[in-house]
């Protein structure tokens, strides 16, 4: 196999909060190869951002705290080098859109000078490079995104523009610099529904065009079924299901994915879907063991006292659950 | 074009807001008990007298009439004549007021400068000890009135130290410039007379620091508390994510939205210099409005108590124009807004 693009190796992130430490990212372990479209998926509060955040050196810090781990972006692990080579990586390297764009934006600055900004300070790109250039550069990208009047967008505020326009200028930003690896945090949640399928569309068609390696994070797996080729489930801080999307649909193996599958809502008129019984653990004190096992319908006894390895469950299908054991 | 309807809205505005201030001043100086003409005369002058000057002066008249003849003469620019001085009260506030304006517009950059400096030094190292400092000591600004500080700097500084005069604007042998302004900095800069510059600056300074320290304390702990909430928010990860230089976040994409309600803040704590300049004024003994203002109060001066409140009103009105205007250009939502309601 070659040496994937990004790769986290067992990252425990927790936040210092009054009355204790918050174990949130309890060794994520998580691969994205070149060229490769990868789902994220797992319920709300279960780590997704705060993973995206660590790999972008993002997180606050207080109170956010890197107990373990390494996150490797080609060669180098962007946790043990200084903040000026992660901004050589940001940005030119990887990029990332933000669920809600209109606070993404900085609401003082025009559309113009966010996005050009973003331009001249990628380096590889020659922070030299002349005004006209990089006016020109931002313009193209806003085209990229099939903005109307982009000239007129450029010198629009944040306020002046839509919920999904907005949307396409954060994606904007984040291909304007070429970047290898783009990681799109809930891209569409903040937008009206109908708005959401224009805006996946048009990043789907801009992924595959520019070819980057993608990290979709969301909640739905209709997106993640549509979009990526490979999913990693998540649940309360680490992976609990990794596979090839297709193996993923047709055979889901941890019983969390099972209730997933299960929670969406069909047009069969069947009443309201099942889901995942109970909620995402407290991250005081989280459960020992399995962090499922409260809620898992086939909770055994070795579930309470030790965590599940990943165990290989077919072609490229990783699940961490002791019914897999062989 | 669009600028030029805010300024004409704001000015139509400000007339009312006079108008208002007008009315109220002029009921509660003439309701409050002591009959100016018998004030001004003394007790021993003959009755017929102090019934002329009340009679000058329309007393004899229902308030509303009264009212009505003072209205007429200041939309003439006569503002009547001090009991006090014996003189116009426009010519009283033309030699009093540059005093006040030089001391207040200093405190007011220095308020500002340092306020806006001390509060992102405190937001950039917060919960480290100059955080901590810059904390403790704004804290202990807000509390404190001015006159304490302007006591105390009076006794270090002028008492015990020597190193700053410690009463009025410029000491006896420097050549005051010629007066354009009628602030002795300002028309030595023009004029080039520099000595007189640095000696007045002298003068300014502990009067003018007592002066700003409650609104500067003031402006860091509202400038530190915005810088440190939008630090927080989602675009400054979003740049941060980009790779854009840590420099450039800080002194741009931070500064400037952390700026606004520091910015709209100033315009109250200019109305509070105002205020707090008469007690300082007196300490330091400064030529300028509080002696006058004062006194007239005192002695029920109340062509001079009109005045004197007009003229305050009228700067704390200009101020806030200025400072809607700054906001405004800081903030499109603001701007934008103003527009789409227009």
């Amino acid at each position: 196999m070659i040496a994937p693009l990004l790769e986290i190796k067992n990252l425990h992130v927790g936040f210092d909060i009054y009355g204790g430490h918050l174990k949130v990212l309890d060794g994520v372990t998580f691969a994205v190869g070149k060229g490769a479209k990868v789902g994220l998926v797992g319920e709300t509060g279960c780590g997704k951002t705060t993973t995206m955040k660590s790999v972008m050196r993002i997180l606050p810090i207080p109170p956010g705290r890197l107990t373990e781990g390494e996150i490797f972006f080609k060669e180098s692990d962007l946790l043990r080098v200084n903040l000026k080579k992660v901004r050589g990586v940001k940005g030119k390297g990887i990029s990332m859109i933000f669920q809600d764009p209109t606070a993404a934006l900085n609401p003082v600055f025009t559309i113009g000078r966010q996005l050009m900004d973003v331009v001249k300070y990628s380096k590889g790109a020659g922070e030299n490079q002349a005004k006209d250039t990089i006016k020109d550069r931002a313009i193209n990208a806003l085209k990229d995104v099939s903005m109307p009047d982009p000239e007129r967008i450029m010198e629009n505020y944040p306020i002046q523009l839509s919920g999904g326009m907005r949307q396409r200028v954060c994606i904007a930003m984040a291909l304007v610099t070429g970047s290898e690896l783009l990681i799109a945090d809930e891209p569409t949640t903040s937008l009206d529904v109908t708005i959401q399928d224009q805006v996946l569309r048009l990043l789907g068609n801009l992924v595959e065009e520019k070819r980057n390696s993608t990290i979709l994070i969301t909640h739905s797996l209709g997106i993640v079924r549509e979009w990526t080729d490979r999913v990693y489930v998540m649940y309360a801080g680490s992976m609990v299901e990794a596979a090839p999307t297709k193996g993923l649909f047709s055979n889901p193996l941890h019983p969390y994915t099972q209730g997933l599958m299960k929670a969406v809502p069909k047009l069969t008129g069947e009443g309201i879907a099942e889901g995942v019984p109970g909620r995402i653990p407290n991250y005081l004190n989280p459960p020992s063991g399995c962090r499922f096992h409260p809620r898992c319908p086939h909770v055994m006894r070795i579930c309470e006292q030790e965590r599940p390895p990943f165990f290989n469950a077919g072609s490229d299908h990783q699940v961490a659950c002791f019914l897999y054991k062989e | 074009m669009r600028l030029g309807v805010f300024l004409l809205k704001r000015l139509l505005h400000s007339i009312f807001v006079l108008l208002g201030l007008s009315i109220l001043i002029f009921i509660i100086a003439r309701v409050m008990p002591g009959d100016p003409a018998r004030l001004a005369l003394g007790p021993r002058a003959p009755e017929w007298a102090v019934q002329r000057v009340r009679e000058s002066m329309y007393l004899d008249k229902p308030l509303y009439a009264q009212y009505y003849y003072w209205l007429k003469d200041a939309l003439h620019g006569d503002f009547g004549e001090s009991l006090v001085t014996r003189r116009d009260v426009a010519t009283d506030i033309k030699e009093f007021l540059p005093a006040t304006m030089e001391l207040v517009l200093f405190s007011g950059v220095i308020m500002a400068v340092f306020g806006i400096l001390l509060g992102a030094i405190s937001a950039r190292y917060s919960n480290t000890w100059i955080d901590n400092v810059v904390r403790i000591g704004s804290y202990a600004g807000v509390v404190t009135p001015s006159f304490v500080f302007a006591v105390l700097f009076l006794l270090i500084f002028g008492y015990v130290l020597h190193i700053l005069p410690s009463i009025g604007r410029i000491s006896s042998g420097v050549a005051r410039p010629p007066v354009i302004t009628g602030l002795i900095t300002i028309d030595g800069l023009f004029t080039g007379h520099f000595a007189a510059v640095l000696d007045a600056l002298k003068h300014l300074i502990m009067p003018g620091v007592a002066l700003a320290l409650g609104g500067m304390s003031q402006e860091a702990r509202i400038t530190r508390s915005s810088m440190s909430d939008n630090l927080r928010k989602d675009y400054i990860a979003a740049e941060r994510a980009q790779g854009i230089p840590e420099r450039v976040i800080n002194l741009k994409y931070l500064l400037k939205p952390s700026l606004i309600p520091t910015v709209s803040i100033l315009g109250l704590d200019f109305a509070a210099l105002l205020a707090n300049a008469f007690l300082v004024e007196l300490i330091f003994n400064w030529p300028g409005m509080s002696r006058y203002g004062i006194n007239g109060m005192l002695r029920k001066d109340l062509n001079a108590i009109i005045a004197v409140i007009m003229v305050m009103g009228l700067v704390f009105i200009v101020v806030n124009i200025l400072v809607d205007l700054i906001v405004a250009f800081l903030d499109p939502r603001i701007r934008l807004g103003a527009e789409r309601s227009k």
